[in-house]
C-alpha cells in the first residue's frame, strides 16, 4: 500500500530520490489515545539526536498539537483516519547560525486548509480556544503548510541552538 | 490522565496525574466546572506535580476552570507545574492570569 507521502510524491510526478538522512516514518489513526505514543516515540529520537530537554519538549508539543489538529479539524473526530509522520535531520542552517535541524512532515488525507485561518487568534483576550496553532509557531522554527493531489503536508523544522547535537545516528 | 479529589470543608484539591491531553481534557473540564458550579468550592486548587505534558485543549480546560470561578466568585489555584505546563501557559501568555503556588501549603494558604 502506498503511504501519502509517496502519493503525493507520485502525483506530483516527482521522482522518489534516496535520502540519507530519513530517520524515522510513524503512520498512526487519527485516535487521540494514539497521542501519548507518539510522544512517547518522539522523546528518546530527539534525545538519540543531542537536542536539549527544552528543545525536545518544544518539538514533541509542535508535533502533537499538529497531530491534535490534524485529528479535531481535517478528520473532525474520526478514529480510524490515516496519518503519517516522518523525519529527517537538516543540515546547518545555510547562514551559519544554529546547529543542525529536524524536519517533520505531517500527512493527513482530509480537506485543504484554509491558509487564511492558520495565524490562530490573538491571545489578548481571555478564551478557552485556538491555541494550538500559536503552540506550533512558537515551538519550531518554520511551519509549511502545503496541498497536493488529495493530501495535506505539514512542515515542521527545528534547530538546535547548542552544541550539543549529534550527527545523524 | 487519572483525576483524584480530596475535600476540605468547602476547598477541593485535585490530584491530577498523567499527561492531559485532547483524549482526556473533556473529562478535567467536566470535574472542574462540575466542584465549581454544582458543589461551589470556594477554592479549587489543582495539584499538578505528577502531569507532566499539558496540551492546548488542557490549557482551554484551565482557562474554563478559571472563567468559572471568577464568575462564581471562587479561588482556583495551580501549583506543582512541570517545565512543559510552565512554557505552555507562558506560549498563551496566561502564566500571570492564573494563581500559580509553589506547593500545597501555598496553594491553601496564599
Amino acid at each position: 500500500m502506498k503511504t501519502l507521502a509517496a502519493n503525493q510524491q507520485r502525483d506530483t510526478k516527482r521522482p522518489a530520490k534516496m535520502n540519507h538522512d530519513f530517520l524515522l516514518k510513524i503512520e498512526l489513526r487519527s485516535h487521540p489515545r494514539l497521542l501519548s505514543v507518539l510522544r512517547g516515540a518522539m522523546e528518546p529520537l530527539m534525545e538519540v539526536l543531542g537536542f536539549s530537554e527544552e528543545e525536545s519538549r518544544s518539538i514533541i508539543r509542535a508535533i502533537d498539537e499538529a497531530v491534535s489538529n490534524i485529528m479535531r479539524h481535517s478528520y473532525r473526530g474520526r478514529f480510524d483516519r490515516p496519518i503519517e509522520v516522518s523525519c529527517r535531520s537538516l543540515r546547518r542552517r545555510s547562514n551559519g547560525k544554529g546547529g543542525q535541524g529536524v524536519e517533520f512532515l505531517l500527512f493527513d488525507r482530509g480537506p485543504a486548509v484554509d491558509p487564511t485561518k492558520l495565524p490562530g487568534r490573538p491571545l489578548d483576550e481571555l478564551r478557552c480556544g485556538g491555541l494550538g496553532l500559536h503552540f506550533i509557531r512558537g515551538s519550531v522554527d518554520r511551519v509549511e503548510y502545503k496541498r497536493t493531489a488529495n493530501t495535506n503536508r505539514l512542515r515542521l523544522v527545528k534547530y538546535a541552538r547548542s552544541s550539543k547535537q549529534r550527527s545523524n545516528p | 490522565m487519572k483525576i483524584s479529589a480530596r475535600r476540605v470543608d468547602k476547598v477541593t484539591i485535585f490530584d491530577i496525574s498523567g499527561d492531559i491531553d485532547m483524549s482526556n481534557s473533556p473529562e478535567l473540564r467536566k470535574a472542574l466546572l462540575h466542584e465549581i458550579r454544582d458543589a461551589r468550592a470556594s477554592r479549587v486548587v489543582l495539584n499538578l506535580s505528577a502531569t507532566k505534558y499539558i496540551d492546548s485543549s488542557g490549557v482551554a480546560s484551565l482557562v474554563e476552570g478559571l472563567k468559572a470561578s471568577r464568575d462564581m466568585g471562587s479561588r482556583f489555584v495551580l501549583f506543582g507545574l512541570s517545565a512543559s505546563a510552565r512554557e505552555v501557559l507562558q506560549l498563551s501568555r496566561l502564566l500571570k492570569i492564573f494563581e500559580v503556588r509553589e506547593n500545597e501549603e501555598q496553594a491553601l494558604t496564599s
